[in-house]
């Protein structure tokens, strides 16, 4: 049968397609990227903003300012053609700390992810096939944690491991490990009574091989959805431990924390200072979500309609 | 006994794993975290060994883990959750005069969101795939992204130092934050109690910038499950049979739909406390509200263990409680849902 649509779609070019690569490959190429819009937006935006702050961050002085060194720019000025997003009480340029101020930020929502997924799908995995006592007091546990509202369990968490990035990372992907544990002990689940996972057992295959080779790539799906949306939410967690004070010691530029600062002169009415750094977490978390939305639109289509 | 009954005490049994789970993480964290609760008690002055040691016995922290953890777990059965070192008052009691401060914010916020999502939804429901539902869908994920802190912020800027319309934080302002007399803790139930019309405009001015930022967070969720599910009600076929006998769409949608789309509403409404929760604490630092999250954030910033622990079981049985309320009223709205 000849194919209904002969217009072919536009290739992706460059880091973007090696991005659909792997997103193709990890769902094992059954999805086609023709026209994911919201996909295509999303990975634009987060790759920009990786680019953005690896760059600002391996050359500090980027559009002429240093982002933490104190200079002769004039004191908490509003936007002007020198500075484009004014200056701070130290008079630092606003621009260059927004320029390089993700990096807490994409360094511990990538890094805490990482660590809640591989925790939280394993242990998914284990309690999923193995049933019985394990899974029972495993649930309860992770029910437990899911309950509990993740902002508080976060800073209550970093305020215990001190402030810094890698507290951040243990605390936030601590949190994130109940997400990953129901969505893969589900899936887990429901594939486990499938006939031909009893077809495999059957054939004499070890349990070790039924979880790594038939059940675990059958819930990759699942888990890439829930990673990004979950992406979306570490940056503002992150944001948030910062502006309550657990992030990045000052003067390193950080987002969450220089709103902290601009809040101190928010009666004075320096809204740039609060302003710009807002925006940025906004349009980052956006991204992710975006990604999020692509993805679970590609897995099930029949959701794209109704977006629940 | 009958079936909601017994569900009923069934969930109040899983409560308390779940609580205890918790008490349990937070105890064993606190104690192997870095940081002597003596020394920053103290102030982190120069002290002499025998003063710290004076203290530590006091407070029991020279007593070995396991015991410290009976003693614990034995206090909060009786109710008794410890002693803030910061204040020297219960924590208990602590918590309980914090809590009006806390819910009170809380039902305003989720009215705000409840209003603002549930039009929004049905907007981008009955109009589906067309400009106004593309723009309610772009505002409901960008509510998802929106940082609370830096809204609440912008609020502040725009409403109460820009324009001067209301004001910029706390619950009440001048010099009647002082004069006013609390008799539930519940500010605005307080002000009808008392006949006092000028508190309770000025009560109510308060909680407008902090209820719209905690609303905002909650509306995406709220407005995202709305349309989902009216989208799918609007599609069966007895809503083709009613506009088919010439029922205007706005009897159809409003009288037909609406009552069978409400399930799974009210069941995200009952799930988002734990986020409210979340957000408060947020709304409540930026807002100087004197609620139960912000007294966490604080006991947290001055190593108050017995404040930690307590605020922490306080929220986990608060969520329990909500949670197992939206249930019940779940089987109550859906007659279908047998326990």
């Amino acid at each position: 049968m000849p194919d209904p649509s002969p217009r072919r779609p536009v290739q992706p070019h460059g880091l973007v397609a090696v991005l659909f690569w792997i997103v193709r490959k990890a769902s094992r190429g059954r999805i086609a990227l023709r026209g994911q819009h919201v996909l295509k937006v999303g990975f634009v935006v987060v790759v920009a903003f990786v680019l953005m702050t690896v760059l600002a961050n391996r050359l500090p002085a980027l559009n002429g300012y240093h982002p933490s060194l104190y200079r002769d720019a004039p004191r908490l000025e509003g936007p002007s053609a020198a500075h484009w997003m004014g200056t701070d009480q130290l008079q630092r340029d606003v621009f260059s700390r927004i320029l390089s101020g993700g990096k807490a930020s994409l360094i511990v929502a990538f890094s805490a992810v990482a660590l809640s997924m591989t925790v939280g799908s394993l242990l998914g995995w284990i309690s999923g096939f193995a049933g019985g006592w394990l899974d029972r007091v495993l649930s309860l546990t992770m029910d437990a944690i899911y309950s509990f509202p993740s902002m508080i369990l976060a800073i209550v968490l970093v305020a215990m491991f001190g402030s810094g990035i890698a507290p951040m990372i243990w605390a936030v992907g601590f949190v994130y490990i109940p997400t990953y544990f129901r969505v893969t002990r589900a899936e887990v689940l429901q594939v486990r009574e499938t006939s031909y996972i009893e077809a495999i057992r059957a054939v004499g295959a070890s349990n070790t091989r039924i979880v790594l080779r038939h059940v675990a790539p059958n819930t990759v799906n699942a888990i890439m959805a829930v990673s990004s949306f979950n992406l979306a939410d570490a940056i503002l967690t992150v944001a948030a431990l910062s502006f309550l004070g657990f992030g990045l010691p000052p003067p390193a530029p950080d987002w969450g924390f220089d709103i902290q600062n601009g809040q101190k002169y928010l009666q004075s009415g320096a809204w740039w200072l609060i302003t710009f750094p807002g925006i940025m977490i906004i349009a980052l978390s956006l991204g992710f979500g975006l990604i999020g939305e692509g993805i679970s639109d590609l897995v099930n289509p029949k959701r794209k309609r109704k977006r629940v | 006994m009958g079936g909601v009954g017994r569900y009923i005490i069934q969930r109040v049994l899983l409560t308390i794993p779940m609580v205890f789970i918790l008490l349990t993480v937070v105890f064993l964290l606190l104690r192997v975290m870095p940081g002597n609760p003596v020394m920053s008690m103290l102030g982190g002055r120069n002290v002499s060994a025998e003063v710290i040691a004076e203290y530590e016995h006091r407070y029991g922290f020279d007593q070995p883990l396991y015991v410290q953890y009976a003693q614990y777990l034995a206090g909060v059965v009786r109710g008794d959750f410890g002693t803030s070192y910061r204040t020297g008052k219960p924590v208990l009691q602590e918590l309980f005069l914090r809590f009006p401060a806390t819910i009170e914010l809380g039902v305003c916020g989720i009215l705000v969101a409840a209003v603002f999502g549930f039009t929004t939804g049905l907007i981008a429901a009955t109009r589906a795939d067309r400009p106004a539902d593309h723009a309610v869908r772009v505002f409901h994920i960008a509510s998802f992204a929106m940082p609370l802190f830096w809204l609440g912020l912008m609020l502040q800027v725009i409403f109460a130092v820009k324009l001067g319309w209301l004001p910029v934080a706390s619950r009440l302002g001048g010099r009647m934050a002082f004069t006013f007399k609390q008799i539930t803790g519940f500010y605005m139930l307080d002000a009808v109690l008392r006949w006092d019309g000028k508190a309770l405009a000025d009560i109510v001015r308060h909680l407008v910038l902090p209820s719209i930022t905690l609303g905002i967070a909650l509306t995406g969720l709220q407005g995202r499950i709305t349309r989902a599910s009216m989208l799918e009600v609007l599609d069966m076929d007895y809503i083709t049979t009613a506009r088919s006998k010439g029922l205007r769409e706005r009897v159809v949608v409003l009288r037909h739909a609406l009552r069978n789309a409400l399930i799974p509403i009210v069941t995200v409404f009952g799930l988002q406390f734990a986020v409210l929760m979340g957000g408060a604490v947020l709304t409540e630092t930026v807002f100087s509200w004197p609620g139960i999250a912000s007294y966490l954030v604080r006991s947290i910033e001055a190593r108050d263990y017995y404040a930690i622990q307590g605020s922490v079981v306080f929220i986990a049985l608060f969520i329990s409680v909500i949670n197992l309320i939206v249930d019940v009223f779940y089987s109550m709205i859906d007659p279908r849902v047998r326990y």
